[in-house]
């Protein structure tokens, strides 16, 4: 069987010298892997992808993270096609400001801070208040249902589309779009090269900048187009680079961060019955949602020879940068590995730390909040009816992709 | 008590805005700042200590 969920590797038999982030393992469960890597081998190696490293102790993640010298941005998704040194448009990359380095990332990305500020994204609640609810509405009467493709799926894929003034209905050609970038990083090199070259993607949103171009609209497509850099126009790589950004960066995140936190509330009744009861701790939940289930790993490539902890690092090795590793580091949260709803104190890394911090931050804790205020609502008592069917994602970002729940008796909505 | 936000540490993650708005404001970019001079009112502090306790960067600092 060769679907895309079957990896291309061999499986993996030792986590610190051949780790592989697509291995069944770790997909299934990687905090073992790291707890035991933090605790053995605190940075990693694996010839796998051409080299790469893998730190997991928050400590080790936050140098990497502030280090912009030493680790470039360039390249930040792990594949068999590693990037050439004159692939990548430095400083620019190709999808800013997420691929640029310093002095271009800032211009880059204050571009778009405004648009991503708690204002404007507060603006976009009651739009996505009312798609969770129609969600919701559509599976009345189900005794069981699949909450990852029923539900949270669709939740960002909407909201990115309302933002970039995008069809709605072209919602799932989207998600098809981005599984292609993001879960299918360890086919071989020529097949992701091919995919690339397609051009699906590019001729989707050139389609799309086409008609606003023809007829500007009050959105962030518009936005872009009409944005200028030091008194010039973007030029048409950038918009278009950054479109790709926000569908890629903005879609899988989210929808993994609401399918784990509503798999967590499936497969653990107490909270659930807590936060039903107790609506006020929903704030300190969804922060602790994050903390657990942190979807992102990010990566570098590292950007010039240097030892770094004690290993030997070479220009052009990758280096993974899991964020979710971090956050279960129990050198900085105590009770790393237990979910506690009501945490008070909860500095995780979940949106990345230093420049490149998730520049959606707001918008997804936005739409995790919405989704799970909605959720709960209309159905404070469910549960996984079958836990072997829930399937996880592979690669960097890492959420539930089925999440069957069935329905109990207790309805409200 | 006064709170300040060091302003190269404070990357816009806008935990202290969204725990003690009373205390922090955000500008344009979503960069965070104390309000006024930092000084927080009696019964706000436990907000001022949450705010810190939830900086990614850590980049809040109190003084008493």
């Amino acid at each position: 069987m060769t679907d895309e969920t079957t990896p291309h590797h061999p499986p993996v038999h030792d986590w610190a010298t051949d780790f592989d982030h697509t291995d069944r393992a770790w997909v299934a469960d990687p905090f073992p892997i790291w707890d035991e890597l933090r605790a053995t081998c605190p940075v990693a190696h694996s010839d796998r992808y051409g080299g790469t490293w893998l730190p997991t102790r928050h400590e080790d993640i936050a140098a990497v993270a502030y280090d912009t010298e030493h680790f470039t941005s360039r390249s930040v998704i792990v594949s068999e096609a590693r990037p050439g040194p004159n692939e990548l448009p430095a400083p620019v990359g190709i999808a800013p400001p997420i691929t640029s380095d310093p002095p271009f990332h800032a211009m880059a990305r204050r571009l778009l801070l405004p648009a991503f500020a708690p204002k404007p994204v507060g603006a976009l609640e009651p739009f996505t208040r009312s798609l969770c609810r129609e969600l919701l509405c559509a599976t009345d009467g189900k005794d069981s249902f699949d909450a990852a493709i029923e539900y949270a799926q669709h939740i960002p894929v909407r909201v990115i589309a309302q933002m970039l003034g995008f069809p709605q209905a072209d919602a799932d050609l989207f998600r098809h779009f981005i599984h292609q970038i993001i879960e299918a990083v360890d086919v071989p090199e020529a097949e992701i090269r091919e995919r690339r070259e397609s051009g699906d993607l590019g001729e989707y949103i050139e389609a799309r900048i086409n008609e606003h171009l023809e007829h500007p609209q009050d959105d962030l497509t518009t936005f872009l187009l009409e944005a200028e850099l030091d008194g010039n126009k973007l030029s048409m790589d950038h918009v278009m680079g950054t479109m790709v950004l926000l569908m890629i960066a903005g879609i899988d995140t989210t929808w993994s961060a609401i399918g784990a936190s509503i798999w967590h509330l499936a497969t653990h009744p107490e909270d659930r019955r807590r936060l039903v009861a107790e609506p006020e701790l929903l704030p300190t939940a969804v922060e602790e949602f994050l903390r657990a289930y942190a979807p992102v790993t990010m990566a570098r490539m590292v950007a010039q020879d240097f030892e770094f902890q004690g290993c030997p690092m070479r220009e052009g090795d990758w280096l993974l940068l899991p964020f979710p590793a971090a956050n279960r580091d129990p050198a900085v949260f105590p009770d790393a590995d237990r979910v506690v709803i009501d945490r008070l104190e909860n500095r995780h890394a979940a949106f990345g730390l230093g420049i490149h911090r998730c520049l959606g931050s707001n918008l997804a804790r936005m739409e995790l909040t919405v989704a799970l205020e909605e959720w709960l609502a209309h159905y404070p008592d469910f549960e996984v009816s079958d836990p072997a069917a829930v399937t996880w994602s592979a690669g960097q970002v890492r959420g539930p992709r089925t999440i069957p729940v069935r329905i109990g008796p207790v309805r409200i909505g | 008590m006064r709170v300040q936000v060091d302003s190269n540490k404070c990357q816009g993650h806008n935990r202290c805005y969204a725990l003690a708005p009373d205390l922090f404001e955000v500008d344009d970019l979503g960069f965070a700042s104390a309000i006024g001079s930092g000084l927080v009112p009696p019964g706000m502090e436990d907000r001022a200590r949450a705010a810190i306790a939830n900086c990614p960067e850590y980049a809040i600092t109190i003084e008493d």
